[in-house]
């Protein structure tokens, strides 16, 4: 205790009675501080503002890429692997993955063979909060174990809390391959098929949707 | 002889020569001496500190776990088997990892509820309040990280559901989903920064907020034990509690503090006997997409959410997802900027005990729905679920194929028969008695109500067979549902047989 206290006395500055001349020095002494003081908190916040843009662009990094750009062409295998009429679980890696993805880099989507190069290719995950839907042919759904939507062979919801249908991927048949477009997560703000749809689908798209459900155009 | 005395002499120099340079001494004396009013020193008042203690458990047993861990996406699921199986004890520290994080919790929100009711929130304890709540938000923070890093198969389908919340907000949706999982897929980079957030930042934050939690308890003194009629006034306030513990203060170490301890030691006897007999929690399946065959489900915190989740109506929900949060949020911390003043005692706060009440009966309520999810089809009770014998005796073989093409159709999964099968629907044991033929035709076929359109997986046949089964389904012989318009226009008593088809044609 007593030595602490001789520290705080030594710390004090010495003499106790200054004369007018040194008050004054120090008082412009003192202002030149405190203006230097200012000084460089204005020149941190110049390093900080600097040094804010690289901080917030690698933060920002993931957020500022288009979804589209992760985007590739996938083949899911030859059109013979999946027969006319029936839907199929396909598994496949995704185009654009790391090392430390292991297994999670890996994707599954169900591919409807409609007829002959008509297909419909939907992503596993349920367009109201993302679960797995499992397809069950004989009852033709497509069912969500999480909060029940359902949706039917084509993709269009048939209830539950789905607002929309199951998100499709945009294919193609180059030789005797079923190719996709994946590459992202989908999710109602990143559609799988990235909201272009070739022209030439959409009449068959109507149609099909049509004639497989009869019971909703009434 | 002088032995001990030099000794003593000894180690007081010890002490000097440190705390000569520290100088911590007294002001911890103080703090921990500092005078509570005699009736706080109360079995109500040992959550707060409860809570501290365990979150001093989970920050050594987390080191101790982030030994072994390693979060890569490739590799978390298996060091996590590793750790379970393998690392001597390591089932145990994850099991301590994981109760206590149940248990802080809890806790956290016995606190809550206990600062409510006893209007410590009140003047000038407003701000202790305000960072309470922040802790809170971030406890929850830490139960959802730590859900994400136990990266099994819930945890993916959970930072899916997470992402596909995100994606709901208008414009930046996409932007966040990205900057939530830093990529386009929920991979290695994810895990990463959800590791990265449930060690470094959420701990971090949480220490400084406790600090200063604890800071202003010291500073402002405990909560009085409430009174009827004894009303808080910014102006008189501080005046009577400096009063009342002059008059009635007792030391807080060691004359309150010891309930404080016995109360921690028994959580935290607890948090050990629930490690030893229940064990670790999870990991359930492998992180693998492709595995489509499961049922994610949150841990207990948040099983309330997914409940809500499952019940708002499609065009509600996402309105629901953004601005409720920041309703309730928003309330708790004005709360006590807006009754900051008058009574303490519940007694006297009867809107405010009622509104708890409310909250607490609809949090369980939400809870308790999503421990058995009712909303859920039971994606194996076509296959798996066997229809009663009894529906089957006596019946004609159109019925007892409508029964198969009931199992075959997957009906099951979310119409229970004989108490077997999902609850998403309405249980069929006495639909006849509830619908009469034509209406199930027509729900059956054009579906409705949450129920979907089945007129394009049955043909005509299936359908007259399927109705005729459900119309031998009248519970413990229950009269018929009588479609009494018929009745009246034919004088009838008996419902005419439905022509098949006849509901599609109206």
């Amino acid at each position: 205790m007593t030595r602490a206290h001789e520290h705080g006395a030594a710390a004090q500055p010495e003499g106790t009675a200054p004369d007018a001349a040194t008050t004054a020095a120090r008082a412009a002494a003192h202002s030149r501080r405190a203006f230097l003081f200012k000084l460089s908190l204005a020149l941190n916040g110049a390093v900080g503002a600097v040094l804010a843009v690289p901080i917030l662009g690698y933060v920002l990094g993931p957020a500022l890429k288009k979804n589209a750009s992760y985007n590739a062409w996938v083949s899911l295998g030859p059109i013979a692997d999946f027969p006319e009429g029936e839907t199929r679980l396909v598994d496949y890696r995704n185009p654009v993955t790391m090392a430390s993805d292991g297994e999670t880099g890996n994707a599954a989507c169900w591919v409807r063979h409609i007829e002959g190069r008509k297909f419909q290719v939907f992503a596993i995950n349920c367009a109201h909060l993302g679960c797995p839907v499992r397809w069950f042919p004989q009852s033709k759904l497509f069912l969500c174990p999480c909060h029940g939507g359902a949706y039917y062979e084509d993709g269009a919801r048939a209830s539950g809390p789905p607002e929309r249908g199951l998100f499709e991927y945009q294919y193609t048949v180059a030789g005797n391959h079923l190719l996709i477009e994946a590459g992202s997560l989908p999710t109602l703000a990143t559609e799988a098929c990235a909201k272009k749809k070739p022209l030439i689908q959409i009449a068959p798209q109507d149609a099909a949707a049509d004639d497989a459900n009869p019971a909703r155009s009434s | 002889m002088d032995n001990p005395n030099q000794r003593k002499r000894h180690a007081l120099k010890v002490f000097e020569w440190f705390d000569s340079r520290l100088g911590l001494a007294r002001p911890l004396t103080e703090a921990a001496q500092h005078p509570t009013p005699e009736r706080s020193a109360s079995w109500w008042y040992v959550f707060g500190s409860a809570a501290t203690v365990l979150l001093v458990l989970q920050v050594i047993t987390g080191i101790l776990l982030a030994l072994v861990y390693t979060p890569s996406a490739g590799e978390a699921w298996s060091s996590l088997q590793f750790l379970n199986h393998d690392v001597t004890l390591g089932w145990f520290l994850r099991a301590m990892h994981g109760w206590g994080s149940d248990f802080m919790i809890a806790i956290v929100l016995i606190h809550l509820v206990q600062v409510f009711l006893f209007g410590a929130y009140k003047f000038p304890r407003e701000l202790t309040w305000i960072i309470g709540v922040f802790l809170l938000l971030l406890t929850l923070g830490m139960a959802f990280t730590g859900q994400v890093l136990r990266f099994d198969q819930d945890a993916y389908w959970g930072l899916g559901i997470g992402a596909s919340i995100v994606s709901r907000f208008p414009l930046i949706g996409g932007p966040l989903v990205g900057l939530m999982l830093g990529g386009p897929i929920i991979g290695g980079p994810t895990l990463a920064r959800f590791f990265a957030l449930h060690v470094f930042v959420i701990p971090g934050i949480l220490l400084v907020l406790v600090g200063l939690h604890v800071w202003m308890v010291l500073r402002l003194g405990i909560n009085e034990w409430p009174m009827p009629g004894r009303i808080v006034s910014k102006a008189s306030y501080a005046h009577e509690y400096h009063e009342e513990t002059a008059k009635n203060g007792i030391p807080f170490v060691p004359d309150a503090a010891w309930k404080d301890a016995v109360f921690a030691a028994a959580i935290l006897l607890s948090v050990m006997a629930c490690a030893l007999l229940l064990g670790p929690i999870g990991p359930t399946g492998q992180p693998d997409p492709t595995i489509i065959q499961t049922a994610p489900k949150p841990d207990f915190a948040f099983l309330w959410i997914y409940a809500v989740l499952a019940y708002l109506p499609p065009s509600l929900e996402t309105p629901f997802i953004f601005i409720a949060p920041i309703v309730v949020i928003g309330g708790m911390l004005l709360l006590p900027l807006v009754a900051g003043e008058g009574e303490k005692h519940w007694s006297r706060r009867p809107v405010a005990v009622l509104m708890l009440a409310v909250i607490a009966v609809t949090l369980g309520t939400f809870t308790r729905l999503g421990t058995y999810t009712p909303w859920s089809p039971i994606m194996e009770a076509w296959s798996a679920d066997t229809i009663p014998t009894r529906y089957l005796q006596d019946r004609s073989p159109l019925e007892r194929e409508g029964a198969l093409v009931l199992q075959n159709k997957q009906c099951r999964n979310c119409h229970a028969l004989g108490g077997a099968g999902g609850m998403r629907g309405p249980a069929l044991d006495n639909i006849a008695a509830r619908m009469t033929e034509d209406q199930m035709i027509r729900q059956v076929l054009q579906g409705g109500g949450n129920m979907p359109a089945y007129g394009n997986a049955l043909n005509p046949a299936e359908t007259r067979a399927l109705v005729s089964f459900l119309m031998t389904l009248r519970g413990k012989n229950l009269q018929p549902a009588v479609d009494s318009s018929r009745q009246l226009t034919t004088g009838s008593p008996e419902p005419l047989p439905a022509e098949q088809g006849g509901a599609a044609t109206r």
